[in-house]
């Protein structure tokens, strides 16, 4: 029998609304009590949480570990080492593996892989259509059944609209949410950064909004026919968030993410052909960079995460349109919604929302919330501590990052999966 | 951009003409100047690049902007190695370990030209301390010494720019040259430079580069003292951009009775190779206004003068004759 104390620290639970200095007492996997100690808890593991703050632990929606397909980036192993340094417990990891998560065997082997390393938790989102090929039809029922928590395009839209429709429909009576990434396919067509006067500048192809708003307007239009769970991913315009705001006021069953970089960058930072601010979507203006916090802060989207993609180093190396898009965003995540709490865009417990309960209701996910009976995936936090991002520190093999000598604030010290414990402290 | 600048402001490498000191694209022009008076010599040669080696990478096929390199690098004594990069890529060595080799064999200055916008800085960022990166085109980013050539050449035609009113015709979209003229002409304080197209072949928030946006000939050449005729590409009629050549030529090609627009003793210019009957009419290009012959010309000169100045050596004998004087 395992058993932690979590003593001192300040809980912030946005599930239960909780926000107090107290004590969590965990044994076997599984929050047993907050607050009291339980009758006969003893023997138990003491982390002194003084000072600190305790959450539920991160669910990331969008997170690619590289495995299987693209090990000389990353592997499941060295990723979900380094989601739990910093402080996420459930990585969501989309299908566009190698090969394509378009079958249960897949899903398998991505599971035990998780498994055998024994750091967070890995859910593989299945493919919406067989080798996301935009055409063919998952076994979504097999793919559910061997733990897929929803079934997604993987970053590459479906063109046929009728095919998507069929996908919505079927994923809705397999009873699986439908994740989405809106891009007009030939709108967004070989651009790299966002069509505006950056691009204009350094003569490169860009994508307008329009490839986000056309495709969310075709999107949206099919899941009001057809009323399928659908959570959209990376929004990063202005007018693609207030498309999806007039959804909310219609009632129609979506939500939303933001990948965190798009609250703090902008085009600008491409400017010196930066490849490591080449993204998709791509970074746009600060307009659309306010509208985005904006959306957070009131709520018309809900989840915040880290589009993780890291890369070996040739594959950032090159002229800017020769080299792959991404941001290695585990490292960072928790410290850049930090600062969104310091710059005055949300409260703390908002901001874990953004990370916690709000993606685990999204996805149905068992996770996101600290109570008695919930798993015991908790982050503790030294929110005070101040450090600089140093790629070659950064505990992701991907040392792609755009905030190469950002002064960020708030550090992990202590992450639980499932009751087992890492002290991330000693860095 | 100050990669291309050392910290006396000096020109390091040359790979766009935006943000360049209006001080030092003049430089560049006077300098220019001087070296033109070679060319005319029977012997036309200096010895100012004697024992250096300038290595053309040319990653797009170019037969002219490559020749007008090699010369220039040639009269001011120069070994020039021609690199023929298009079959070397197809090897799958990178960018990188091809330039790590090129540096081993001792080369002082590397001319790139690239089909992807930013390859030209990304190279500047990477070559050894010392060794010189000159942009010959890099995607529909910048070919800064084809700007620099027109500046020249509106220069000797029409003497000060302040008075000028320039406009660019064509697809300014896709063009590099296009963005490197706005850049050098505005920095070299030209009145007023124009674009003219379509909307299909211009870039978005184009203005904000600096030029007022006309999209018809009649209105958009009026007053104008130069006109800057762009290539247009075959292909840009399967991307939808264009209905038909027929169409284009119609609205924006240079012809007799459209040249009238401008004022009467307005220049026609083209970075070539031109397309006649597409942009421009024959009887224009070949006409009493147009200077696109003389464009060839000076761009020997401007690249010797580019040459010089990146690899130190034009300074160096400024300083030396300064000491001996």
């Amino acid at each position: 029998m395992t058993r932690v104390e979590l003593r001192g620290g300040r809980l912030v639970d946005p599930a239960s609304g909780t926000d107090a200095v107290t004590d969590v007492f965990i044994e076997d996997g599984r929050v047993e009590a907050v607050g009291e100690r339980p009758k006969g808890f003893d023997g138990a593991t003491l982390i002194d949480a003084t000072g600190q703050v305790v959450c539920p632990g991160l669910v990331d929606l969008a997170a690619r570990p590289r495995e299987p397909g693209r090990e000389h980036k990353a592997d499941i192993r060295s990723e979900s080492y380094a989601a739990v340094a910093g402080g996420i417990t459930t990585l969501v990891c989309p299908p566009d593996t190698s090969p394509v998560l378009d079958t249960a065997s897949v899903a398998e082997l991505i599971h035990r892989r998780a498994e055998e390393t024994g750091a967070a938790r890995i859910v593989p989102a299945g493919a919406l259509t067989l080798g996301l090929d935009g055409e063919h039809l998952t076994e979504m029922a097999a793919l559910r059944d061997a733990g897929c928590c929803a079934v997604s395009d993987g970053g590459r839209p479906v063109a046929d609209s009728l095919v998507l429709r069929r996908a919505l429909e079927y994923a809705a009576t397999q009873d699986l949410p439908v994740m989405l990434t809106p891009s007009d396919p030939w709108l967004s067509r070989h651009g790299c950064v966002h069509e505006g006067h950056v691009a204009t500048r350094l003569g490169l192809t860009g994508i307008p909004e329009a490839a986000e708003t056309a495709a969310l307007g075709r999107d949206l239009a099919l899941v009001a026919q057809v009323g399928a769970r659908v959570h959209f991913g990376r929004l990063s315009s202005a007018t693609g968030v207030a498309r999806l705001r007039q959804a909310r006021r219609d009632a129609l069953p979506v939500s939303a993410d933001v990948a965190v970089h798009q609250f703090f960058l902008t085009e600008m930072d491409v400017s010196g052909f930066d490849s490591n601010a080449h993204v998709q979507p791509p970074l746009r203006t600060a307009a659309d960079r306010d509208a985005l916090r904006q959306a957070v802060a009131d709520g018309a989207v809900e989840v915040i995460c880290s589009d993780h993609q890291p890369h070996d180093r040739d594959a950032k190396d090159g002229p800017l349109v020769d080299t792959e898009p991404g941001i290695s965003g585990l490292d960072t995540l928790l410290a850049l919604l930090l600062r969104l709490v310091d710059e005055g865009v949300m409260d703390l417990s908002d901001a874990l929302a953004c990370v916690t309960v709000n993606p685990a209701r999204a996805l149905g996910l068992d996770a996101g919330r600290l109570e008695p009976g919930a798993p015991a995936d908790i982050t503790v936090f030294d929110p005070d501590r101040v450090w600089y991002v140093t790629p070659e520190q950064m505990r992701s093999r991907g040392k792609n990052t755009p905030f190469r000598d950002w002064e960020l604030t708030g550090r992990v010290t202590h992450t639980l999966v499932n009751g087992r414990h890492f002290d991330t402290s000693d860095r | 951009m100050t990669l291309q600048l050392d910290d006396k402001g000096e020109l390091r490498h040359f790979l766009t003409t935006e943000g360049v000191p209006r001080a030092l694209l003049t430089r560049i022009l006077d300098t220019a100047e001087s070296f033109s008076a070679v060319i005319e010599k029977s012997v036309k040669k200096v010895p100012l690049l004697r024992g250096r080696t300038v290595v053309n990478l040319f990653f797009e096929a170019s037969t002219r902007t490559r020749t007008t390199f090699e010369l220039a690098a040639k009269r001011l004594s120069a070994d020039v190695l021609n690199v023929n990069v298009a079959t070397t890529a197809v090897k799958g060595e990178s960018l990188l370990d091809m330039l790590r080799n090129l540096e081993a064999m001792q080369a002082d200055m590397f001319v790139v030209r690239h089909a992807e916008s930013g390859t030209a800085e990304y190279i500047a960022r990477h070559v050894r301390e010392g060794v010189a990166v000159l942009n010959a085109g890099d995607g529909q980013h910048a070919h800064p010494t084809q700007a620099m050539l027109d500046a020249f050449t509106i220069r000797k035609e029409k003497g000060d720019f302040e008075p000028l009113r320039v406009a660019i015709v064509g697809d300014i979209l896709h063009s590099r040259v296009a963005r490197s003229q706005i850049h050098a002409l505005n920095g070299l304080g030209v009145g007023e430079v124009r674009v003219i197209a379509p909307r299909t072949l211009l870039p978005r928030h184009v203005e904000t580069l600096g030029v007022q946006v006309y999209h018809d000939m009649e209105r958009g050449l009026a007053d104008v003292d130069v006109i800057i005729m762009l290539r247009l590409q075959r292909e840009r009629m399967a991307g939808a951009l264009l209905p038909s050549e027929h169409e284009y030529y119609r609205l924006y090609g240079l012809t007799e009775r459209k040249l009238r627009f401008a004022k009467p003793d307005a220049i026609v210019m083209h970075p070539g190779p031109i397309n006649r009957g597409v942009e421009i009419d024959s009887a224009v290009a070949d006409g009493p206004q147009s200077v696109i012959l003389r464009q060839v010309t000076n761009g020997i000169a401007v690249r010797m003068a580019v040459m010089s100045m990146t690899l130190g050596a034009y300074r160096q004998q400024r300083e030396d004759e300064e000491e001996g004087a």
